[in-house]
Formats: C-alpha cells, sequence, structure tokens
C-alpha cells in the first residue's frame, strides 16, 4: 500500500476507506472528517478507530460513569483522581500509594498464557507510570464450570500466565478470587490489580509541557503484535472464530519489563522526566494523543525513528500496535543526556522521537512526509459518547418471585454433611494449587496474602506503616439486584479490608458485563454504577480509578454483572494487624452481626441450581460500625484472630478458620441449618481470650453490633452441635478438588 | 563484615538478601553484574530471580557477567559465596558446584513453606545450625529440580556434601531430596529454598533463614 500523507488526503477526498472494518460506525467516520475538515489519512483512521473503540474511548459507559464525578467524596486523601493513569491515594508518612485494577478478559480466552500474562504486565506499567514503585499484584479470575472441558484448556493457562509474568516481575501476588460459574464458560475474566508506592513528590503525570522538550520511546522495540488489540477483540463479541484473531493477543517478555521498571525508577529518582505514559491498549497512538493532550497539544513525533522488530511495519501498524513493555517519557533537552546513560546502564532500547511544539496538533512525520495532523483530544478525549438505551430486564422481577428449596440441615448427619460438602465444592475448596504458583514473598514486605481476607504489604520498615488490598465480587447478588450487589461487593471488600484492623481509604473497580448493545446489560451496568457511586459515597470513600470490560458474552448469552471492587486500606502498624484465624485452644469464639434467611445468590443455593430469589439489602451504616469495631479490636487488642463471613456462609467461615493452624473448634448453633449457610452480609468471627469479654461486649455495644457467642477453640476438630468433623477429613474435602480437576 | 549482594538484570531477592545481611548484623555491599569489582567484600550471595530472564537454561547467561570472574576466582581461594534459587543455578553453570537445576517434575512453579533438614553444619553459611535441625524456609522455583549422575551423587552423599534436605514429600523431583550442597571445601553453598525470606515471622513463615546469614558472619570472624 502506497503511503497515505496528508497532502494525499487533501488531493483525494473522496478515497474509500476501511473504516467499518476498523470498527468504526458511519457516524464516527463522518465526525472524524467533521474534525479534520478532510478525510483522515490511513494513520489518522488507525488512530482514531482504536482511541475510538470501546475499550479505549468509554464511549457507552461514559454517561454512567460520571456519576462518580458528581458523587465524589470530600477528601484529602485523593491526590491524584479519575482520568489519570492510575488514582494516588496518601497513607500517611509522605506516602503515596496508587492502585488500579483492569480487565484482559478477551485474549485471555484466545490465548490464555499470554492473555494473562499481558494483563499483569499492563497493570504494572500503570501504576509504574504514576512514578510509583509496584509493590504488589492480586488477580480476580473467573472461570466456567470447574468441571467443563474448557475450564480445564484456560485454568492451567491462566494461572500459569499470571504467575509466570509477575513471579518473573518479582512482584508479590496477596490475593484475588477464583469463581466458576456456568456463565463464563467462553468468557472468563481476567481481571489484574497492581498496587505501587511512593513519597508524594515522587508523582509522575502524563503529560507533555514544554516547548522543546523531547519524546523519548524506551523499553521493547515495537512488533507486529497486538495490532487491533484493542478495536478488534475489546470491542466485539465472540462467535465461532477465536483462534482466528490469535495474532491480535500481545506476547509479553516479563524479563524486559523488570529492567524497565528499575531503569524507569532510576529515572524517575533523578527527576529527569516532565511527563510519562505506558504504551498499552492502543499503543503509540494512544501515548503520544494523550501526553500531548495532557500538555497544550503541540507534539511532532518522526515514526520513522521507532525501533522495530519487524522491519516490513507500516505506519499504521506501528501506530496501532500493542507491543508490550514500551514506554514513552516526556524529557528537558538538558537531561537527555542523563537519561540515556541510564537506559544504557539497563540495556534498555531507548530513542527520541519527537518534540514538543507551540502548536495544537499532533503532527507525525513518515520519512519526512506529514501522516497525522491531528488535534490530539479529538483523538484522546474527544471520542463518541453513546446514551445507550437500558431498560430494567424481565428476568428481574420473574428471579424475584422465585423462592428457594434447598435442603437444610437438622440432624448432626446432615450439618457434618453441609461443612464437609461446601468445603469440597470449587467455588469455596482451597486454592493452593493456584496461588502456589504466585510468589507471595519477594520483596519481602508481605505480611498478608491468600487465603487472607486481605493482602498486606508493609511500605516502611522502620514505622511499619503498611497498606492492605481486597477485592471482591458477588456476581449472583449483582444478577439479582445489580444495585445492592455493587454496593454489597463494596462492602465486603471494605469489611476484608478491616478484619485485619486496616482503615479502608479508597476504591478502585473493573466492571465486567455483557454487550452494551442489550438494553438489559446495560441496565445492570447502569445500576450497578449507580449502587457503587452512592455506595462510595455513603461511606466516605473515594473512587480513584477503575476499568470497565464490555461485550463479555458468548453468542447472546451475557456472563453474570460482574462488577470487582477493590479497596485499599491503610494500617499504621503491621505487628499488630489481626489475624484471620487462631492458633491456639481456649479462646472464644463471637458471631458479630445478625444472621437472617439470605440464601438467595448463595452457595448453597448456586449448589441446588437455585439462582432465584430476593438479594439481601446492603446496610452501609451498620457495616461503617462494624469496620469501627473491627478497627477498635486491633487497636486495643481485643481480638487473637477475625474472619469474614461470605460465600458458603459460616461453614465455610469456620472451616477455614480451623483448617488454617489446625486447630478445632467446638461450636453450638440454634437454627443450625440456617446458621451454615445463609449469606446475610456484615458478619465476621472474632476469636477472643476469655479476658476480653468485657471489653468485646462494650465495642460491640457501642457500635450497636449484634454479638453472639458460638463456641470455643480447640481440639483436633470441628464439632458443631453435635456433629464431630476430623480436621483431617475436613482438609481432605477441602484440599482435594482443585488439584483432583487441574493437578 | 561486608556481604556482597550481584544484581543481574532480572535478580528479584537482591533487596530481600541485603536485609537479611544486615538483620544478621553485617553490611551489605551492592554488586553490579556489569562492573568487575568486588568492592572489597568479605562474602558474596547470588541472590534469587530470574536472571536475564532465564530464556536460556537458567543461570547461563549471568555466568558469563564480569562480576563473576573476580567471583569465581575469589571464592576457589575461599571466599564464601552462597547461590539462592537462581544463584544456586549459576553456581552450577559456573561449574563451582556439581549438578544442574531442571524443571520442576510437575512442570510448574511452586511456592510454599518448606521444611527442610541442616545435614551439614560444618559449611561457611551453615554453621549457626544444629546437625539435622528441621526449619522453615519458602521455597520458590520453576527450575529446582536438583540432577546430577549416580556418581556424582554418591560422591556427594560419602562426603557429607549435601547440606540440606527437603522433609516429606518430594517437591520438585529433586534427587535424594536436595535442597542444598557445598563444594568440598565448603565456602561454596547452593540453596534452592530462600533464608532470606524467613528472617522474621511478620514477613517470613519464621526467622529460621537468618542462620544462613549469622553463619558466614561468624565464619568470617575466625
Amino acid at each position: 500500500m502506497a503511503l497515505d500523507t496528508v497532502a494525499q488526503a487533501q488531493a483525494n477526498p473522496e478515497t474509500t476507506q476501511p473504516f467499518a472494518e476498523l470498527g468504526l460506525k458511519p457516524d464516527e467516520y463522518a465526525r472524524i472528517k467533521e474534525i479534520l475538515g478532510r478525510r483522515p489519512t490511513s494513520s489518522e483512521l488507525a488512530m482514531y478507530s482504536v482511541m475510538w473503540s470501546e475499550h479505549c474511548s468509554y464511549k457507552s459507559s461514559k454517561v454512567h460513569l460520571k456519576q462518580f464525578g458528581e458523587k465524589a467524596v470530600k477528601t484529602d486523601a485523593l491526590l491524584v483522581g479519575i482520568g489519570e493513569n492510575a488514582g494516588v491515594v496518601d497513607v500517611g508518612q509522605g506516602y503515596a500509594v496508587t492502585f488500579k485494577i483492569e480487565s484482559h478478559n478477551h485474549p485471555s480466552f484466545i490465548e490464555p498464557y499470554q492473555g494473562a500474562a499481558t494483563g499483569v504486565g499492563g497493570i504494572v506499567r500503570d501504576i509504574l507510570t504514576m512514578g510509583a514503585r509496584p509493590i504488589a499484584v492480586m488477580d480476580p479470575l473467573r472461570f466456567g464450570p470447574a468441571d467443563a472441558p474448557d475450564t480445564r484448556r484456560v485454568l492451567p493457562g491462566i494461572v500459569a500466565g499470571v504467575g509466570g509474568y509477575g513471579n518473573c516481575l518479582g512482584l508479590p501476588n496477596i490475593g484475588g478470587e477464583v469463581v466458576f460459574d456456568q456463565s463464563y464458560l467462553g468468557n472468563p475474566l481476567v481481571n489484574a490489580l497492581c498496587v505501587g508506592v511512593m513519597k508524594h513528590s515522587d508523582i509522575k503525570l502524563a503529560k507533555a509541557a514544554g516547548a522543546g522538550n523531547l519524546v523519548v520511546l524506551y523499553g521493547a522495540k515495537t512488533g507486529g503484535d497486538g495490532i487491533g488489540g484493542v478495536s478488534v477483540l475489546a470491542s466485539e463479541t465472540f462467535e465461532s472464530k477465536g483462534p482466528a484473531k490469535r495474532p491480535a493477543v500481545q506476547v509479553g517478555d516479563p524479563f524486559v519489563e523488570k529492567v524497565l521498571i528499575e531503569c524507569s525508577l532510576e529515572i524517575f529518582a533523578e527527576d529527569l522526566v516532565v511527563g510519562i505514559q505506558d504504551l498499552g491498549g492502543a499503543g503509540l497512538s494512544c501515548a503520544t494523543s494523550e501526553l500531548a493532550s495532557g500538555g497544550s497539544g503541540g507534539m511532532k513525533v518522526q515514526l520513522d525513528k521507532v525501533p522495530l522488530r519487524d522491519p516490513s511495519l507500516s505506519p499504521e501498524e506501528i501506530l496501532m500496535s500493542e507491543s508490550q513493555e514500551r514506554m514513552c517519557a516526556i524529557v528537558e533537552p538538558s537531561k537527555i543526556a542523563r537519561f540515556l546513560e541510564i537506559c544504557e546502564k539497563w540495556d534498555v532500547t531507548v530513542t527520541v522521537i519527537g518534540e514538543v511544539t507551540d502548536g495544537k496538533h499532533l503532527e507525525i512525520t513518515w520519512n519526512g512526509e506529514l501522516i497525522v495532523d491531528v488535534p490530539p483530544r479529538t483523538v484522546a478525549h474527544d471520542g463518541p459518547v453513546y446514551q445507550r438505551p437500558f431498560a430494567q430486564p424481565a428476568y428481574i422481577d420473574q428471579v424475584a418471585k422465585e423462592t428457594i428449596n434447598v435442603p437444610l440441615a437438622k440432624s448432626d448427619a446432615e450439618i457434618k454433611e453441609t461443612v464437609l460438602k461446601l468445603a469440597a465444592t470449587p467455588n469455596l475448596a482451597d486454592k493452593s494449587w493456584i496461588t502456589d504458583q504466585y510468589d507471595r514473598y519477594v520483596q519481602g514486605n508481605t505480611i498478608q496474602s491468600q487465603p487472607d481476607d486481605s493482602g498486606m504489604i508493609r511500605i516502611d520498615e522502620n514505622t511499619h506503616l503498611g497498606v492492605a488490598v481486597a477485592t471482591d465480587a458477588n456476581a449472583n447478588w449483582s444478577y439479582l439486584n445489580p444495585y445492592e450487589g455493587a454496593k454489597l461487593a463494596l462492602a465486603e471488600a471494605a469489611r476484608n479490608i478491616a478484619t485485619a484492623g486496616a482503615i479502608p481509604l479508597a476504591v478502585t473497580n473493573c466492571l465486567n458485563f455483557g454487550s452494551p448493545e442489550d438494553p438489559g446489560v446495560m441496565w445492570q451496568f447502569a445500576e450497578s454504577v449507580r449502587g457503587l457511586a452512592d455506595g462510595c459515597l455513603e461511606m466516605g470513600l473515594p473512587v480513584t480509578g477503575g476499568n470497565v470490560s464490555f461485550y463479555n458474552q458468548t453468542g447472546a448469552v451475557a456472563i453474570l454483572p460482574t462488577p470487582v471492587i477493590g479497596v485499599l486500606g491503610v494500617i499504621d502498624d503491621v505487628r499488630t494487624r489481626t489475624p484471620m484465624s487462631f492458633d491456639c485452644a481456649g479462646l472464644d469464639l463471637y458471631l458479630l452481626g445478625d444472621t437472617h434467611e439470605d440464601l438467595a445468590g448463595s452457595e448453597w443455593a448456586y449448589m441446588h441450581n437455585q439462582r432465584g430469589g430476593i438479594a439481601p439489602t446492603a446496610d452501609l451504616q451498620r457495616e461503617m460500625r462494624l469496620i469501627e469495631l473491627l478497627v477498635a479490636g486491633r487497636t486495643k487488642k481485643i481480638f487473637s484472630a477475625a474472619h469474614d463471613l461470605s460465600q458458603g456462609g459460616l461453614s465455610a467461615t469456620l472451616t477455614e478458620m480451623v483448617l488454617r493452624h489446625n486447630v478445632g473448634a467446638t461450636i453450638t448453633l440454634e437454627n443450625v441449618g440456617i446458621a451454615l449457610v445463609s449469606e446475610t452480609p456484615g458478619r465476621v468471627v472474632v476469636a477472643i481470650d476469655p479476658a476480653q469479654t468485657a471489653a468485646l461486649t462494650q465495642e460491640a455495644a457501642a457500635q450497636k453490633i449484634t454479638l453472639t457467642k458460638i463456641g470455643t477453640t480447640g481440639g483436633d476438630s470441628l464439632v458443631i452441635n453435635g456433629a464431630k468433623i476430623s480436621l483431617t477429613e475436613l482438609r481432605k474435602a477441602h484440599t482435594e478438588t482443585i488439584p483432583k480437576l487441574f493437578g | 563484615m561486608k556481604i556482597g549482594v550481584v544484581t543481574f538484570p532480572g535478580t528479584l531477592d537482591d533487596r530481600d538478601a541485603a536485609r537479611a545481611v544486615r538483620h544478621a548484623g553485617g553490611e551489605a555491599v551492592a554488586l553490579w553484574h556489569n562492573d568487575a569489582d568486588l568492592h572489597g567484600v568479605d562474602a558474596v550471595i547470588l541472590p534469587g530471580g530470574f536472571s536475564y530472564g532465564d530464556y536460556l537454561r537458567c543461570g547461563a547467561i549471568s555466568r558469563f557477567s564480569p562480576v563473576m570472574e573476580p567471583i569465581i576466582k575469589a571464592a576457589q581461594g575461599g571466599m564464601p559465596l552462597l547461590g539462592i534459587c537462581n544463584g544456586f543455578q549459576v553456581l552450577a553453570e559456573a561449574h563451582l558446584i556439581p549438578g544442574a537445576l531442571t524443571r520442576n517434575h510437575e512442570l510448574h512453579f511452586l511456592c510454599r513453606d518448606q521444611k527442610i533438614t541442616i545435614e551439614n553444619t560444618n559449611t561457611a553459611w551453615t554453621s549457626s545450625y544444629k546437625q539435622g535441625e528441621e526449619i522453615v524456609i519458602p521455597l520458590k522455583n520453576g527450575e529446582g529440580a536438583y540432577m546430577c549422575d549416580d556418581e556424582t551423587l554418591a560422591m556427594l552423599e560419602g562426603e557429607g556434601r549435601i547440606i540440606a534436605r527437603y522433609v516429606g514429600e518430594n517437591p520438585n523431583g529433586s534427587r535424594n531430596l536436595i535442597a542444598g550442597i557445598t563444594n568440598e571445601r565448603g565456602n561454596i553453598v547452593g540453596l534452592m529454598p530462600h533464608p532470606e525470606h524467613a528472617i522474621d515471622s511478620l514477613t517470613g513463615p519464621s526467622a529460621d533463614g537468618l542462620g544462613f546469614f549469622t553463619s558466614v558472619l561468624k565464619a568470617l570472624v575466625k
């Protein structure tokens, strides 16, 4: 194909262009022509098509996401908010923490290992770009039924990809989720979260300011991988032609990224950059247009200077390539020599590809010929905004009428059967086979990791300051009631921070949904966003950023609405955290919170193929009082252990607690059938030394949280009423499932 | 006492190893792969990671780094040298210790708290332990299966050069449950699990790993 220049676009206005193949609608193409006052060149068309894709432009979600701004929490803790690569939160002592979660769902279905690996790589670069040292990763994963053949195909690859990349970067993996459900068969969810830490003064932003400053590309060379990944993959539903799209999945090289991290941190430490942006989705198109938009708008780039792995790439392909492990920095001319020196030390390829100008346009040339001449904001920020129609789908009223019909344990034999069944079911079974493939120790600051309620990392060795992160989603509840489901996921993630005694500070999210072109899915999305925004406002937690993943469906069947909520918390002294379980006999066990007949959306109902009913309603005021109680329990040294109740209810919580340190418990429960399996939100089991009884009673009363003594620790069995389950038997049930399926 | 900790491109546990040296009371000195100067250190640690991405055999490229030349020379002269995980692989590639590390028998990365016994306390790195002492430290690797020919194995066993052995189920397929070995002189130790991740029970499964670092400081005082 001959080079299509701006001059040619002006000379040949009527040339037919493949905008539809690039995913642009006719009106979007017309809008580009209107902006430019001519037809776009093929390079410009490539840029607009990737930047205006659903994945990059949030065109379907924007109108809803603005609620996060409208309902923003007034807080001084947020140093950088939504819109940058990742939000930044003040955690005290001069430290700032940045965290973000993103999806890499579609690539992981096509090529599980590389899809998952580059998902980790991408989110880590987002965090690095803020000026932070990445300190941990987490990965919420969702798959089809555990025994489905396709789950066997994708799960081992995805797990190996998450581990292969994260381990090689030297980032501890401190948590996540693994959930199995029919709706994810053919559309697994791979979400990756990264946390980074820096000093306040080290925060970096994506802006190209200062005419004459240099545009520097460093990191891996550009290849043909991931071309059109954004527009082709993330914005289109899978039909039966999956494998044909394999070349659009990026291939990662974690070694290059590890070197890039260390090289970048050294560059940041010497304050050598004015602005910085990583190259992720939409590659150079995104980085150049966003950097230029962040400044005054003017930038000149000589595209032919970009170092290539494949010299046959056309300018359009170079602009769209999603080759991994690349960064773009804006550097003052006086600092470029030192910049190049550091890159040389780390053997990182580095090239000056252009400069910031005092104009308003992003101008890109290829061997001296102008091939792109655009106002960068029109590419990066002024993409189309859709008012997608949305309407409550018919199923909502139908499922609300369904009554849950599941067996509830009465006899001791039934109690034992219930506990063992829940311990062994894939969603609740021990996930060590998966998490043992991740390095949780590297960097030497991991305080908590899976299977704890939250991951916790020490960020200062002298003051013992730390941060905790948890991610949660309950898609079953979101399916029944997406508004409440989002609030409940938020409450659960916050509670998982607080059980250790950390204080929730900020929220990130990864909103995984089906096709936005389906009004029912769009309603689920709108309700979820409304619920999350209302919930965050009520709990006083700022939303620092997030990610939307649409088109998660196979044919006409959408996934369950899956808003994954990440909460970051701070703890002033990690040494004082409340552990998840007890390691000695003679402690009293209490249940905090009331238990109702909440079976709708529960794991027990799911195991009995009951998907209907009415989801619980979130009581966030009570959740906030519970959090206060949990934090006080730590600071006043009342608790010996605390563990959240969620999927699988009290039965699952007790199973996890007794197996953790192999110390049993004797439990007495009224209404045992419901007590074991109900998933009423806002509950925690705590263990205390009997000497702390008065203190606990007082704190619980102060926060108006119901307190019920349920038993004591000790022995080599979990005894519930008359049912005695030896820890050996319980451990066998809990640990056998996953290796049997995937080992 | 100054203990050098080498950073190759792709090294991950260098800061952890340096922290462990400091916890034990030593001074950690950062050594750079491309700098053939040992900066006056008394001992050297080759830490874990994926040097050069380990795309060839693990440790195969690092072994030729400029810093390795003086390290090999000094170690052959008796300087204490500890290779942990990827460092163990580098030692094997450099032929400072016999054998090789190959892919775990279950073919995936494994991270877990591992019980090992210390079987030789006469090396520069193990004298703080009691003979036969059981300790728990993290094991985390993809290529940790120790392999050698029968003759070498018999020699290692016969000369008491197996310094640590896995307890219980073989985690990675190592011959004779070998977790670590030493050279004839006892100054060079290759160890697959990670003592630097077990220097306090806050961030590790135990503080059992500290003994490797206190051992070398004692050895240097002598």
